[in-house]
């Protein structure tokens, strides 16, 4: 507490370089009120609780990003000093235009900045890697209380949300295909720690918690799910098609591997507009016998793409084992003249690790193959009760040991983060979290019937033509 | 043809610099008909693409890398070889604007040549149309002289929706003059090839030249047919169409398609449909035969709609003069 008093401080009488975050051309007065800010901190810094929680949307909005800023550039203690003088700034501009009521959600964050200890723990990941043709990354990474609670916390709630999903399937609210994602969590986090907004995910059917990692929110994905307008797709893609142009998630593909091709096309088209980003293209070990795969592999080898082929091998292709379906089982390797790595999939450290590095590697060097060693608790879909073709013995002795809320949990414990009674509180507004957004979900309407015929086509592109409704502006032909 | 083709996609790479070229051998060798010579020098590599034999996977990624904005122009060496892609191009070109809520779309030019050539045998004489006419969310166009096919490339390069361009291999060599001046033309417009009183022709691609070959004879013989080429496959142009048959109540289709499922059983069906109360007789189809395409030169004749057999067809429709 003290140190980060200290620093603030420090910031606030101008000894530190402020790049870009006061964004107003009218803060050249900021060298001068700079110093009545040494005042401001010391009040925030200690009546923060008392302030409401009503206020204007827009100032939530900067709130979160400010949050999401800091925990984006890892917690480290310089992205909370660096969020803490966004803040600082939100208020003085708050003050200057008379929104007092933007003193409690900057009041939220400073709140959060001192309470959550931002300083970086390093920590061991158990499980090591095994590499084909590269590198091993380090077995020690560096993390920090508040990416621990955020593992924590969005991982309980797709969880909440796939065993909502179940209940909402066998009451026929959810028809059709189901594919839950439970148990795999570690690995859509995972992933969402090394990556930023210019990296895309690609993934297949199994893309409810993907999607929600990639922006998307629970109700958006609830509403999809039973065919309703407020759906991420209208209500019109259903379980198996969620996209979210905005977050950089390409879906959401039905078709086992064919997601594979267009996961190579969106890093040509990175690599070719030269944006700073890789493309994550997702697949299971059923796909991963697919011969355009192999295709897109060879590609995207021979022209240095920034893909990185992410295997989640949990196991089951169906109901069809590895080992019935692959004659090489150990899929890192199976990208042959491209690198790969294993990674232990239930551990969102080591995924976290494991995307860092590919990401490095991919910028420089072109495609690289991550197998996530992972495991499924349901079946494969809905239909499928799952216990045919292993033994529910072998469901519950993962669950017991490998389960990775319970492996974040028992981090959390052990380095004094979050004592029980906390992670019993985190885990009721989860809860509530996910029923709320059910409930509203549930209220959504169907689309109505000219829904049907949208986005067939899209209209109009102009030249000297009009779109697919020939209703339009007719072309004189000579 | 193949210089208008090329001409059509030059200028449509100057323009924007998001299109680009993906095939097999498009780049140092100029591409199998010459449509994309000297691009690779005039463009460079990152532009246009020799990719490895892997039609699905680069069409996948052509689909891939146009959900983020990229305008790629897909070339089949030979459109036959696109039915490798036929998964790509179903569920994932067609699709996507619609499965996700109108959040992407895909301005994709699927092209390269089809149909019934001479004697290249039966999986190269592949015509495509009736296989991806029923995927929702295609623009199919056919090209038949060197001015639409410049025409149709530039409007397909800039339409938004995913369009096929068919082309086809014996109508490479056909000379036009084309103006200088730059020109589009539109996707969804038949062309009126002759006006005429007596009876509508649609046709469309190669036959267009069998029809008006049987319309000399037919003029010599009095009648006094319309033709139209109808350019665009999906979706049909039903006001010209039907403004044609509201004037002659008789139509004959004449297609290079198979018999069963072909785009004339479709135009067949919809012209039926919407114009019943205007037709004096059955409508007329004539198409390809229902049999793989032989490679014996006098067989191959047989599989295809020759001009004697349109002659047949009107005479039979119209009556005897």
């Amino acid at each position: 507490m003290q140190g980060i008093m200290e620093s603030i401080q420090t910031l606030c009488s101008g000894d530190h370089g402020n790049e870009g975050f006061m964004q107003d051309d009218e803060d050249e007065e900021e060298e001068n009120g700079v110093g009545r800010l040494t005042s401001w901190a010391e009040l925030l810094g200690f009546g923060l609780a008392v302030f409401s929680e009503a206020i204007a949307p827009q100032l939530q909005c900067f709130c979160d990003r400010t949050l999401g800023f800091a925990v984006g550039q890892g917690g480290s203690r310089e992205a909370w000093i660096k969020a803490v003088a966004m803040a600082m700034s939100l208020v003085r501009k708050a003050v200057k235009k008379g929104w007092v009521g933007a003193l409690a959600p900057a009041a939220r964050v400073m709140s959060q900045a001192l309470s959550t200890a931002s300083e970086p723990i390093t920590l061991d990941i158990p499980v090591p890697f095994k590499a084909h043709k590269v590198e091993t990354p380090s077995v020690t990474v560096e993390t920090s209380a508040q990416e621990l609670t955020n593992f924590f916390k969005t991982m309980f709630i797709m969880r909440r949300m796939e065993i909502a999903a179940d209940s909402l399937y066998k009451s026929k609210f959810i028809r059709g295909f189901c594919h839950l994602y439970d148990g795999q969590e570690a690995v859509c986090v995972g992933m969402e720690a090394a990556l930023n907004d210019k990296d895309c995910i690609i993934t297949a059917y199994r893309d409810h918690c993907t999607h929600l990692g990639r922006g998307g929110s629970v109700l958006e994905v609830f509403a999809e799910l039973m065919g309703r307008k407020d759906g991420c797709s209208l209500g019109k893609g259903g379980s198996m098609h969620m996209y979210n142009k905005k977050g950089g998630f390409y879906g959401g593909n039905g078709i086992v591997g064919a997601q594979t091709p267009l996961g190579a096309g969106l890093a040509f088209a990175q690599k070719y507009l030269k944006v700073e980003g890789v493309t994550l293209a997702m697949y299971g070990d059923g796909a991963a016998n697919q011969g355009q795969l192999f295709e897109a592999m060879n590609i995207s080898a021979l022209w240095n793409l920034p893909v990185i082929y992410v295997c989640e091998n949990n196991h089951y292709g169906m109901g069809t084992a590895e080992w019935r379906s692959a004659k090489s089982p150990e899929y890192y390797k199976r990208g042959d003249y491209i690198p790969g790595l294993k990674v232990d999939g239930m551990d969102c450290l080591a995924v976290k690790q494991a995307v860092k590095y590919a990401k490095e590697y991919a910028l420089q060097n072109g495609p690289m193959v991550l197998e996530m060693d992972t495991y499924r608790y349901h079946g494969h879909s809905m239909s499928d009760p799952g216990s045919t073709y292993r033994t529910r013995d072998e469901i519950s002795g993962v669950r017991q040991e490998r389960d990775p809320i319970e492996r974040i949990r028992k981090l959390l414990l052990s380095n004094n983060i979050a004592t029980v009674a906390e992670l019993k509180t985190m885990e009721k507004e989860a809860k509530k979290e996910v029923e709320d957004a059910l409930s509203k979900a549930k209220e959504s309407p169907s689309p109505d019937s000219d829904e049907l015929f949208t986005h067939v086509y899209r209209k109009g592109y102009g030249a000297k033509a009009y779109g697919a409704d020939r209703k339009e502006v007719v072309v004189k032909l000579p | 043809m193949f210089e208008a083709l090329r001409e059509g996609l030059s200028e449509e790479m100057e323009r924007d610099p998001k299109v680009c070229v993906i095939g097999e051998d498009v780049g140092d060798y100029g591409g199998s008909y010459k449509v994309t010579k000297g691009f690779s020098e005039k463009f460079g590599s990152w532009r246009v693409l020799d990719t490895p034999i892997a039609e699905n996977s680069f069409t996948g990624m052509a689909i891939g890398s146009a959900m983020t904005g990229l305008r790629p122009v897909v070339e089949g060496m030979n459109m036959g070889f696109l039915l490798l892609a036929y998964n790509q191009i179903a569920n994932n070109c067609g699709m996507l604007h619609y499965t996700s809520g109108g959040q992407f779309t895909i301005p994709i030019v699927i092209r390269g040549p089809g149909g019934v050539g001479r004697q290249l045998g039966a999986e190269h004489s592949q015509r495509l149309e009736s296989y991806f006419q029923s995927v929702p969310g295609l623009q199919m166009v056919a090209c038949s002289t060197p001015y639409n096919a410049k025409g149709l490339m530039k409007a397909a390069i800039r339409c938004e929706n995913p369009v096929i361009l068919y082309e086809h291999v014996l109508l490479y060599n056909l000379k036009e003059k084309i103006p200088d001046e730059e020109y589009v033309c539109c996707l969804e417009e038949a062309e009126m090839v002759r006006p005429g009183t007596e009876i509508t022709i649609l046709t469309y691609s190669r036959m267009r030249y069998h029809v008006t070959q049987a319309a000399k004879t037919l003029v010599d013989r009095g009648y006094d047919p319309e033709i139209i080429d109808i350019r665009s496959l999906k979706p049909f142009d039903m006001y010209t169409i039907g403004e044609s048959v509201r004037k002659t109540h008789r139509v004959l289709i004449v297609e290079e398609c198979m018999r069963t499922g072909g785009i004339g059983a479709s135009l067949r069906s919809a012209i039926m449909e919407s114009f019943w109360d205007e037709l004096d007789g059955p409508i007329g189809c004539l198409s390809s035969q229902d049999v793989p395409t032989p490679y014996s030169g006098p067989l191959e004749e047989l599989t295809v709609v020759q001009p004697h057999q349109i002659v047949t067809a009107v005479e039979n429709l119209c009556g005897k003069k």
